[in-house]
């Protein structure tokens, strides 16, 4: 079977899952089985089947592995999120289909040769720091949380850090492609830009007491950089720095404390002074309410789950228990509903997505292609394990998306290009060379 | 730059990895912890759906917690309800959804939610997931005695105090009762008036289980111990001669007895019982130290949580506290053993403990572990858990047991307690006045225990304190457990 085949197939897997799932979800709620699972499944196999078909077009020697995990993806996304809140499920369907245009808009638009991006990538490093920045700017960006992450533009709002991502890699791969060989050398004043960006990512923690997307900006920074050098030592070099950096703005800046004391000690036996409402609280009830909800919520689901549409997510009278669970803390009301065995499949198809992206950049026979690959796919993996993490209380916790499954109009488009570049630089591997 | 590329994979890999193995811990691993966390509220709200097992007593048959259906919008929810009210409020406790749980319903959630693991159960109740049938829980039998139950309550009145009745040959729990009690009907919605209820003290602390978490002085009930430990000793007999003038000598200083005007003179240890002398039980704990008479309470479960069903935080450890914490001396000079012996200097006890000393004496020594469950019961009518009797251990031996139990026999017969007699049994019995210090705020006590005849050992004990106090335990006190006691027994008489 051709990778094309393969994909088809996939995508007739993945829409059946995806009608699978909405069904659970619809028939907890009336204990009927309805047609509409069925009408969806089949305008959401439509929806891939016709991207499939630009990719045919545009790409047709790309992974065929792609765009069916991320067709998988999307489709559990969507039945957590109209199990939650139907309203904002459909709004997040109109999201996918946008992502689906802006995918096959990419392909159309560079299906002769992406590699025109490397010329501008100081263009990129640019706007990827103007985007991290827009969200402090006064009147612009919109405080949600302590953090800032939002800008608005008249009715519209986005998180411009998921674009910033996706421009990062792009400046990172066409500058470190160019700098490779005297960095490897390892001569001092070579690093000149590159602490540049070490300044700018603490800049942005300050600027936005972000600490999520910092850690996956620097993380993405520090791959690539060993990718492109082969050396270790920069590595750890670098995590030396943010380590470093990020202690002394943990005790400068309280906002990063808290983040980091919810993280070590969410659960207190005394009362201890609670800033949401000046009274002294257990500050598993004040501080770090939405962590220990978020980890009742998984432990609740054991090994099978509850169900699609059976958890606990609301008091009896239907108050919501975990704040902000949609984006941010989605994975914990997928862990609830389809439990340990589901959500292990849920992370082994990002896993599938991350062997399957790293084999791009494997494959690829240039420099600023495989870095690409190789940045996209990492930073695709980090962000998984920052945000799926911190809700898991591995790290602390940070407020970015889960990909194409949290809710989130940003986070879904910046997925969709980041699966567009590595569907390209696939494609480009891939082909036959003519003799 | 494959090899890079290579160990970047690796790298990525397994922080995805550590994704499925954090969340296997929290779903597996840290589950049950999570799950008791009384602020887990998704667990408590996710059990509403469960269609809870019912609490009942058998003897009258009476449902003490039960099920309302209610539905909100797609699914089925089980209210509790409590018919009888504040009856039996702090043994049963209560399940809600805004201020979690108390007592049984806490303790035996995991039964009362079938959430028991046990291979059978857990097959039942995935199969009844999967046809779409609510999850029901398995019922809750006490052994409590529902009509001495109300004696209790009515008789305790508008006054602070408790009493607990109990089977010493078995340790089942025939009463347990804390005034003032509460309606559990009231905690969900209209929690407010239960901090409005007023009674003979302040707090009034309704929700507090006087009966088994509450601390009191025990005052002379306290000489049973002393005077188990003097016989133990194999220093003293009954017949023991003693010399009382009035008070005895503490580090310099007189401690009088209850009525100093009416010196004894010359008495043995019996009568020294009967009439509850200070004195001379203030020279025992003398001789024999602290530290001996807390190793004989130590026998009686003093310093340990007995091991009744209801939560462990609903329950407090009887002994002597310091600072608001238990407190064992390291040597005998750390305490006032004189005063310790007729049962002030700090020591404080829990009802329930008195009714277990006065259960082990009536009962030839043997302190049996206290039930108020009696089985449980799974949905189809299987028993899942019989509770059996089970021998704490031998609280002092079957002859130091009769000759205690013969002098408070004596003590109802002639001396403090003649209040509680009830013709027909013959009934040992102590009196107490705890002195809080303050005047007319004595803490009177009388606990006793009652067999059919003076040969038998005893099927009965019960331990009733009233706080706030101006009358002696014999006054106010033993009357309420002659009323207990003679609704417990005639109960029995005629099944």
């Amino acid at each position: 079977m051709t990778a094309r085949g393969r994909e088809l197939f996939g995508l007739v897997v993945a829409s059946v899952i995806a009608g699978l799932a909405l069904a659970s979800v619809t028939m907890a709620r009336s204990a009927e089985i309805s047609a509409d699972a069925l009408t969806y499944a089949v305008l959401f196999l439509a929806l891939y089947v016709a991207a499939h078909i630009v990719v045919r077009r545009t790409a047709p020697y790309a992974d065929g592995a792609l765009l069916p995990v991320t067709a998988a993806l999307t489709g559990i996304g969507l039945a957590v999120n109209y199990r939650l809140d139907a309203d904002d499920a459909r709004r997040q369907a109109l999201w996918v289909l946008i992502g689906v245009v802006v995918l096959a808009a990419t392909l159309i638009l560079l299906r002769h040769d992406y590699r025109v991006l490397e010329s501008y990538r100081y263009l990129f490093g640019i706007a990827a720091v103007l985007l991290l920045f827009l969200p402090a700017v006064p009147g612009l960006g919109e405080r949600v949380n302590g953090v800032r992450l939002w800008v608005h533009v008249g009715p519209l709002q986005f998180q411009p850090g998921e674009l910033a991502k996706i421009f990062l890699i792009l400046f990172l791969a066409g500058y470190l492609r160019e700098k490779r060989e005297v960095l490897a050398q390892g001569r001092l004043k070579e690093f000149g830009p590159l602490l540049a960006i070490w300044g700018a990512a603490m800049l942005v923690i300050v600027q936005t007491a972000d600490l999520g997307s910092a850690l996956l900006n620097f993380g993405i920074f520090l791959a690539m950089l060993y990718v492109a050098t082969g050396r270790g030592l920069f590595v750890a070099a670098g995590l030396g720095l943010f380590v470093g950096g990020a202690t002394l703005l943990y005790q400068a800046l309280d906002r990063v404390q808290e983040r980091v004391t919810i993280w070590l000690h969410p659960w207190t036996d005394e009362r201890v002074y609670c800033a949401l409402n000046g009274k002294l609280e257990l500050r598993q009830d004040c501080a770090s309410y939405q962590l220990v909800k978020s980890l009742y919520s998984i432990a609740n689901g054991g090994y099978a789950g509850t169900g699609l549409g059976e958890g606990t997510f609301t008091t009896t009278d239907g108050t919501e228990l975990i704040p902000h669970l949609r984006t941010d803390f989605i994975y914990s009301a997928i862990a609830q509903e389809i439990g340990l065995v589901g959500s292990a499949a849920l992370i082994l198809l990002y896993m599938l997505f991350i062997v399957r992206g790293m084999r791009v950049a494997l494959r690829a026979d240039d420099g600023f292609s495989k870095l690409l690959a190789a940045g996209l796919t990492f930073g695709f993996a980090l962000q998984t394990f920052i945000i799926v993490g911190g809700v898991l209380r591995i790290v602390p916790l940070t407020g970015i998306t889960l990909p194409f499954v949290s809710y989130g109009g940003s986070s879904i488009v910046a997925n969709f290009l980041l699966l567009a570049g590595l569907l390209l630089v696939s494609h480009r591997a891939n082909v036959p060379r003519s003799p | 730059m494959n090899g890079p590329i290579v160990r970047l994979t690796y790298v990525a890999l397994l922080l995805v990895g550590a994704l499925v193995v954090m969340t296997t811990y929290w779903q597996t691993w840290a589950a049950p912890a999570l799950a008791n966390r009384q602020d887990n509220a998704i667990k408590r709200v996710a059990e509403f759906s469960i269609d809870r097992g019912v609490i009942v007593s058998t003897s009258p048959f009476r449902r003490l917690a039960r099920n309302v259906q209610r539905k909100t919008g797609e699914r089925t929810l089980y209210f509790r309800r409590y018919p009888q009210g504040e009856l039996a409020a702090h043994v049963v406790g209560y399940s809600t959804v805004g201020r979690s749980r108390t007592g049984l319903e806490r303790s035996l959630n995991d039964y009362l939610t079938s959430s028991n693991a046990n291979l059978s159960t857990l097959v039942d109740k995935a199969l009844d997931e999967l046809r779409g049938k609510p999850v029901v829980g398995n019922d809750v039998v006490l052994s409590l005695d529902l009509e001495a139950q109300a004696v209790a309550l009515e008789e305790l009145g508008t006054r602070c105090g408790a009493v607990v009745a109990l089977d010493p040959r078995t340790g089942k729990v025939k009463v347990m009762v804390s005034s003032p009690s509460f309606d559990p009907n009231l905690v969900e919605n209209r929690f407010g008036e239960l901090s409005r209820i007023t009674a003979d003290c302040t707090p009034a602390s309704p929700l507090l289980n006087r009966a088994a978490a509450g601390l009191l002085v025990p005052g002379s009930t306290f000489k049973v111990i002393t005077a188990s430990a003097a016989l133990e000793s194999k220093k003293y007999k009954p017949e023991s001669s003693f010399d009382d003038p009035g008070y005895c000598t503490v580090y310099g200083k007189r401690v009088n007895n209850f009525d100093t005007s009416r010196p004894f003179g010359t008495i043995d240890l019996e009568e020294a019982l009967v009439n509850s002398v200070n004195s001379v039980f203030c020279n025992i704990g003398l001789k024999l130290g602290a530290k001996r008479i807390l190793d004989q309470a130590k026998r009686f479960g003093f310093y340990e949580l007995l091991p009744l069903e209801t939560p462990e935080d609903e329950l407090r450890a009887s002994g002597l506290y310091r600072a608001g914490k238990l407190y064992y001396p390291k040597a005998d000079s750390d305490v006032d053993a004189g005063r310790m012996a007729f049962g002030q200097e700090r020591m404080l006890v829990t009802p329930l403990q008195m009714a277990m000393v006065a259960g082990a004496i009536g009962a030839g020594g043997r302190l049996l572990e206290p039930q108020v469950v009696d089985r449980i019961v799974s949905p189809e009518g299987k028993r899942i858990q019989q509770q059996r009797p089970r021998l704490i251990r031998q609280a002092v031996s079957r002859s130091t047991a009769e000759a205690v139990a013969q002098m408070m026999r004596f003590a109802v017969e002639r001396g403090t307690g003649t209040a509680a007699r009830i013709s027909g049994y013959s009934i040992g019995g102590k009196t107490g006045t705890g002195e809080t210090g303050v005047p007319g705020a004595n803490t009177t006590w009388f606990i006793a225990f009652a067999a059919p005849d003076d040969e038998s050992p005893a099927d009965l004990a019960i331990a009733v304190v009233l706080q706030n106090q101006s009358g002696t335990g014999g006054e106010t006190a033993a009357p309420i457990a002659r009323s207990v006691m003679e609704a417990i027994l005639g109960s029995t008489e005629n099944p």
